[in-house]
Parts: structure tokens; C-alpha cells; sequence
């Protein structure tokens, strides 16, 4: 690396290589929702969504879609969790304005390359099982991790009409290049597990667990085949 | 082999672990292993071509492209450095040999801009300590005169998803066999697949979880020294993916790159088997820092992989 301006054109060209190397992943809404009863099927073309999530986009979401997020996000992880469940039980209400937020489960690398983080992907979802449904039930309507969550998740997803998303692991130079802007919101003593929110542009996400309790993880692992 | 001190080869330095921990970490956190990015390759072209599993494997392979043009962490989670050098017992080993190894590692988190994620104690201080340090060293006393630096970043996701289990011996191959695929079934989601995944059986409840670990450096799909193994191996990594949790467990043909075991002696009343599991991003490198067939410091960046 000779420098930031080669880093900053590196990053432009990686997202466009991306864009180029995946034409099915660019679609107009429209058409989008033609094709969403396409359910688990290969192939099916993704949603474009805008955040926050409005309650009618989270109830189209099924289970296997894969869907392009633009718009605000949250960061919080491990020990942010436990913040956020202080918070709501001191003052019976989210910090910071999180009503009706989507939690990105993540703590991104430094900025690098010419963008705000160097890398960024999920971390293990269901390490953040114990909070989920007391944060849902508060307002948070979406989660974006990885793996498996447990029941009780399922069940606030189902209850309180949100969604849990799931991002690839071990692609976070890639999802980097659809974030645009990263601004410290609080907690900056936690350092990586500071609350940030992110500016997302068609960042690719599969929706894991739906409105109805379905879970793609567990259909994958019952052999209902993608 | 020489009786004293006198005649033992010299060469090793605490200057040149913490020189190759330093560049092995930059490199580790940017780049795709080679064998890696070929048994991703490989694996891409076996996935259904409009399947969901082959459009995973297209993002971890644009992945390691971006890594590499943009110099940035191919992985947000830049690990724990787990550094263990190899030495010969013919060479002469300073006692400090690893005291530079956390400053490197600090410069190169620095310098890289790689993520800071080591707490200054599990139970009693998680505050971050600000700059990765401490890293996990070992140093590992082998037959012959060379001496090599392993490094390997260690994602938090692929190691909690890990376990040591301790069999009973009539579980027998049955047992190890179910052991692996009972870890894989419920931990793969969470530890980014493909996996590599290594096997440790034998030694001492301490002991297989290191041979697990250390059969994650081998080239993935090289087959264990002992056909017995390898064999195992081979018989593992089907059953692996025919669960067909596939590529970020969304589904496919490919859960496992590749099975590494590495087996040990044991007690009589016992069967450890230890699971340690790679992950697609799985960053390694082995630098030689003594030549083992001649005894002398290596060229600059030699032995690399």
C-alpha cells in the first residue's frame, strides 16, 4: 500500500468487481417481491430494503431470502448487551433511541483502505441469546448475526413480529465495502464492542429466522435443501 | 549429536522470532492462505452452480481478492496470536528467545490496523488490554537442528466452537467418529464454514487439544504421516459433509475443506479426543528461522507459507 488514495480507489474497485461478479444480486424492488414466493429456492433474487425496517417489510421476509440492506444500523456485542439490559431495566426503555433499530452483531476493525472500517462482519448470534427476546420485546426489530439461535429467540421473533438476519462469516472485507459511514454512539471504553452506528448500502444479509418463528438454519439442518 | 553446549548450532534469536512474529501477523490477517484459496476453489466448482453454497464461496473467494488489493483483514476478528516455535534440540535456544514476541505483536495490531481482542482476564479484569497482547506462546523441543515459527490468528467464533471430550476406551473409533460429527452438527454454524477441522486423540486431557490445534498448520487435505490415520481422516471428512450444512451452514456440498488428526500414546483407562475448528479464513504461517538441513539461519523470509 503506497497510500490512502490507492487504498480509496482499491476499495471502489472492490465493490464494483462485486457488484459486476454478482448481477443477481442487484434488483429492482418490483421485481423483488415477483419473486419472493420463490421461497429457499437457488437462484431467487434478493430484496432491496431501506432502514429502519418498517413492520410490513419484516412480515414479507421468509426464511432463505436473501435480502440488500441500505440505511442505519447498530453495533453491540458481548458486553453491550449487558449495557443495553441495565439501561432498559433502569430506565424501562432502549438507549440512545434504538426504538425500532436492527442490532448488527459485530465489532469492526479500525478504518483502513479509504473506508470508515477496514473489515466488518457478524459474530456469534447466540451469544447473544440471553438479552434478544427482553430487547425485541423493548423494540428492536431485527438482528444481523451468525449461527444459530436458540428457541426463545424464535419465539420473540414470532411474538414481536421481527426477524433475525444472517450475514456470511469470513467475508468482512468484503461486507465492508457496503458500509459507508461509521459514527461512535456510546461506550467508547469497550473499544471494538463500542456502540456504532453504520451506514449500510446493499449489504447482503439471509434471513435466518422470520416473522413466523421459521428458521433456515434448522431447515438446512433437516436436509430442506437451498 | 553434540554432548555439550560447545557444539550445539547457534543462531536462533530473540530478533528474529519477534521480526517473523511481527511479519507473519500483517501477512496472516490480509491474506488467504494458498491452500486455502485452492481448496475454496475446489470446493466452488463441486457446489451446484446456481446453489446458494457456490454464491457463498464466490463472496469468501471476492473476499480474499479484496484482502489482498486492499491490505485489509480478509476477517474482522484478527484473533489471538498463538505463536509456538519449533526448535531442534541440536540448537543452542537463549532463555529470552520468546520476549519479543508481544511487542511484535502490539506493533503489528498497531501498524496493521487489525482489531484489539484480548481481555486482561477471563473472570477477573475483561477490560481490553488495548493493544492484543498477551500473545500464546510455546516453544516445542523436536529431533534436529532448524527451528520454525508457527503463528496462527485465532478467531473467537471457530474456538468457541472447539470441545475436548474424554471417552471411555470402549467407545472406540465409533466413539471419536460420533465425537467429531456431534461437534460439528451443533457448533459448525458458528465457526464460518468451510472448516478445517482438526482432531486431536490420545495424550492427556491438557495435551490433545494442542494436537488438535497443531493439525490445523498442516497444508489442508495433506494427509496424516500414518495411513491409519489418514484413512480416519478421509472417512471423517465424508461424514462431515454429508450432513450438508455447506458454506456459512446456508446449505451444500462442502461443510469441511479437509479432517486433520493427529494421534497420540494414552492411558490405559482413557480415549481424549479434541476437536479445534478452522475456519474459512483459517491464518497461519510457518516461517523457518533455522535451516533444518543445514543448521543456519535461514534467508530472510524463508520457508514461508
Amino acid at each position: 500500500m503506497s497510500g490512502l488514495t490507492q487504498g480509496a480507489t482499491g476499495a471502489q474497485d472492490a465493490g464494483m468487481r462485486y457488484a459486476a461478479g454478482a448481477e443477481h444480486a442487484i434488483e429492482t424492488p418490483a421485481a423483488a417481491d415477483a419473486t419472493r414466493d420463490a421461497g429457499a429456492e437457488a437462484g431467487r433474487r434478493p430484496a432491496r430494503l431501506t432502514l429502519p425496517l418498517s413492520r410490513e417489510d419484516l412480515a414479507a421476509l421468509r426464511a432463505g431470502d436473501e435480502v440488500l440492506l441500505s440505511g442505519p444500523v447498530y453495533t453491540m456485542r458481548d458486553a453491550g448487551h449487558e449495557r443495553a439490559l441495565a439501561a432498559l431495566d433502569a430506565d424501562g426503555a432502549l438507549p440512545f433511541g434504538l426504538d425500532g433499530a436492527t442490532l448488527f452483531y459485530a465489532g469492526p476493525t479500525p478504518a483502513a483502505a479509504g473506508r470508515p472500517l477496514g473489515s466488518v462482519g457478524p459474530t456469534t448470534a447466540s451469544r447473544m441469546d440471553f438479552a434478544t427476546p427482553q430487547l425485541m420485546e423493548a423494540g428492536i426489530v431485527a438482528t444481523i448475526g451468525k449461527g444459530k439461535r436458540s428457541a426463545a429467540v424464535a419465539e420473540a421473533c414470532r411474538a414481536t413480529g421481527g426477524v433475525y438476519l444472517c450475514a456470511v462469516g469470513g467475508i468482512a472485507a468484503l461486507l465492508a465495502t457496503h458500509v459507508t459511514e461509521s459514527e461512535l454512539v456510546a461506550w467508547e471504553d469497550l473499544g471494538t464492542e463500542a456502540l456504532r452506528r453504520l451506514e449500510l448500502a446493499d449489504f447482503p444479509v439471509f434471513v435466518a429466522i422470520d416473522v413466523t418463528g421459521t428458521d433456515l438454519y434448522r431447515q438446512v439442518e433437516a436436509g430442506v435443501r437451498p | 549429536m553434540p554432548a555439550d553446549e560447545e557444539g550445539l548450532a547457534r543462531g536462533l534469536t530473540r530478533e528474529a522470532v519477534a521480526a517473523a512474529a511481527y511479519a507473519a501477523v500483517r501477512a496472516c490477517a490480509v491474506t488467504l492462505r494458498p491452500d486455502v484459496r485452492a481448496a475454496l476453489e475446489a470446493a466452488r466448482a463441486a457446489e451446484g452452480p446456481e446453489s446458494r453454497g457456490a454464491a457463498v464461496l464466490d463472496r469468501i473467494l471476492e473476499n480474499a481478492a479484496i484482502g489482498t488489493a486492499d491490505a485489509v483483514p480478509i476477517c474482522q476478528d484478527t484473533g489471538t496470536v498463538w505463536a509456538c516455535l519449533e526448535v531442534g534440540r541440536e540448537l543452542l535456544v537463549p532463555g529470552n528467545v520468546l520476549d519479543g514476541v508481544d511487542d511484535a505483536v502490539a506493533r503489528a495490531y498497531r501498524d496493521g490496523a487489525l482489531r484489539m481482542s484480548v481481555l486482561a482476564d477471563a473472570l477477573l479484569d475483561r477490560v481490553n488490554t488495548g493493544d492484543n497482547t498477551p500473545a500464546f506462546t510455546e516453544l516445542r523441543l523436536v529431533p534436529g537442528r532448524g527451528a520454525t515459527l508457527h503463528v496462527m490468528l485465532k478467531g473467537g467464533g471457530s474456538d468457541n466452537a472447539s470441545r475436548v471430550v474424554m471417552l471411555a476406551p470402549g467407545a472406540g473409533r465409533d466413539g471419536v467418529r460420533e465425537a467429531v460429527l456431534d461437534c460439528v452438527r451443533e457448533k459448525a454454524a458458528n465457526a464460518c464454514p468451510p472448516l478445517i477441522i482438526g482432531v486431536g486423540v490420545g495424550a492427556t486431557f491438557d495435551r490433545v487439544a494442542s494436537l488438535a490445534k497443531h493439525a490445523l498448520l498442516r497444508p489442508v487435505g495433506a494427509p496424516a504421516s500414518s495411513n491409519g490415520a489418514a484413512a480416519f481422516e478421509a472417512e471423517l471428512l465424508e461424514a462431515v459433509n454429508a450432513l450438508g450444512i455447506g458454506p456459512a451452514a446456508l446449505g451444500g456440498a462442502t461443510t469441511a475443506l479437509a479432517v486433520h488428526l493427529e494421534t497420540a500414546p494414552c492411558h490405559i483407562a482413557a480415549l481424549p479426543v479434541a476437536v479445534n475448528m478452522g475456519c474459512c479464513a483459517m491464518r497461519s504461517q510457518s516461517v523457518e528461522l533455522v535451516s533444518w538441513e543445514t543448521g543456519a539461519p535461514a534467508a530472510e523470509k524463508g520457508g514461508a507459507r
